[in-house]
């Protein structure tokens, strides 16, 4: 699997899971359908763009960087929206954006070297 | 009548061994080593001004030197960046069987290994000795001769498998006797890295589980006492005293070590769940332990603000 799609499908299904944790909140359960499908389509966001840099970029460090700074704009995002509860979600949106880095780099497959041509 | 000390006596059974260069291209620039079937030394080769290794009978032998040449054609026929290439083939004016080589310069593997050099590096030097031995098993060549001491590491980090004297030809539909040019009958190979068929003296019987054999006892030796589990099945598993039991070939042998090295489980090794659950986190312990960070932060803070 190349790395964007690795990205999408970590980034969705960590976004879901992420969504999920919102049912830990009692004041939050009666709006968890709206949070979990906000929270998938921030992730899928986030990984199509972590995969597509880390597929042009191809460094584990900078990928793990990317990734968390991703993470962190899309959850600040989020938050604004809400206006509250700024560190309860970026902090954690920001490990799921490192988490998706992570899995682009090690488990997706790197684009194959353009082979020389002989003139 | 004169008598003459022993460092007299080697000394000029030395200069009785040089080669007679003259008339050649070559010129002698000194001994690089010597081994059962002669010596190898470093000649300037004057038309391309560079050196290169020549090796010579020490004696003129026609059996020998039938040997020696098909050594070298052996050679000619590995083109491989891990075979050393020959240059040159032919007579001396002396009435010995030459060839020449590239000069390779560097450590031999049991030399190379007393340095500090760890696990998974030993064992990506294993994948790089293997591949080329694969490469002459795919032209239906056997080195018949592994062992430390005929592999180099270059200066470059560059692997080259040696001495290929012993090498057999498996199927050569150009010259039908080169398989048995070898002699069927005599016992071929170094004790401790030779297979038992080698062993028995079959030449007949060896094939290309003869290499995987010795390839077994190179990486045993390489990796040292007390290996962890799937590596001590890998050996133990090309060490096989029937030779039905080891890898069918080298490719199977450096697949098994690779997935070793990429955590995966090796096929020679079955192992039970905790030993999986193991290894499966110690490949993805990266993973893991982002994952528990996160579950930590979302503890945290479902602790103190209860959200």
């Amino acid at each position: 699997m190349n790395r964007i799609a690795v990205g999408i499908l970590v980034g969705g299904v960590l976004g879901i899971l992420d969504g999920l944790t919102a049912w830990f909140t009692p004041e939050a359960r009666p709006q968890i359908v709206g949070i979990v499908l906000g929270s998938t389509v921030k992730g899928l966001v986030a990984g199509a763009i972590i995969g597509l840099f880390a597929r042009k970029v191809s460094s584990l460090g900078w990928t793990l960087a990317f990734g968390t700074f991703v993470g962190a704009l899309l959850a600040f995002l989020i938050a604004q929206m809400g206006g509250k509860y700024y560190l309860e979600i970026i902090l954690p949106g920001s490990l799921v954006g490192l988490l998706t880095g992570y899995a682009t780099v090690r488990y997706g497959r790197a684009p194959s070297p353009v082979a020389p041509t002989h003139m | 009548m004169t008598g003459i000390d022993d460092s007299a006596l080697s000394r000029l059974r030395a200069a009785v061994r040089e080669p007679d260069l003259s008339g050649t291209r070559y010129r002698l620039a000194g001994v690089a080593g010597t081994g059962g079937m002669g010596t190898v030394y470093v000649v300037e080769d004057t038309d391309l001004k560079r050196r290169v290794a020549l090796k010579v009978l020490d004696l003129p032998d026609p059996g020998i030197e039938a040997r020696l040449r098909r050594e070298a054609q052996v050679l000619a026929r590995l083109e491989h960046p891990g075979i050393v290439p020959v240059h040159d083939v032919g007579t001396l004016p002396d009435g010995r069987a030459f060839y020449t080589m590239k000069w390779v310069q560097g450590d031999r593997l049991d030399r190379h290994l007393t340095e500090a050099v760890t696990l998974s590096e030993r064992l990506r030097l294993f994948l790089r000795i293997a591949d080329p031995i694969a490469f002459a098993h795919a032209k239906g060549v056997l080195h018949r001769d592994l062992k430390p001491e005929n592999v180099m590491i270059g200066p470059f980090g560059e692997v080259l498998v040696l001495d290929w004297g012993l090498a057999k030809v498996l199927e050569d539909a150009t010259d039908p006797g080169a398989a048995r040019s070898t002699g069927d009958s005599a016992v071929l190979g170094t004790p401790g890295f030779m297979s038992p068929e080698q062993k028995s003296g079959s030449s007949a019987g060896v094939d290309a589980r003869a290499d995987v054999y010795s390839l077994g006892a190179v990486l045993q030796w390489m990796i040292g006492p007390g290996a962890v589990k799937p590596l001590e099945a890998i050996c133990r598993k090309a060490l096989a005293e029937r030779r039905e039991d080891r890898y069918p070939g080298v490719p199977a042998l450096a697949a098994d070590v690779t997935r070793f090295l990429d955590g995966a489980a090796v096929t020679a090794h079955s192992e039970n769940v905790w030993q999986r659950a193991c290894r499966l986190a110690k490949r993805h312990r990266v993973a893991l332990a982002i994952v528990a960070a996160y579950l930590l932060v979302r503890a945290v803070i479902l602790l103190f603000t209860g959200r």
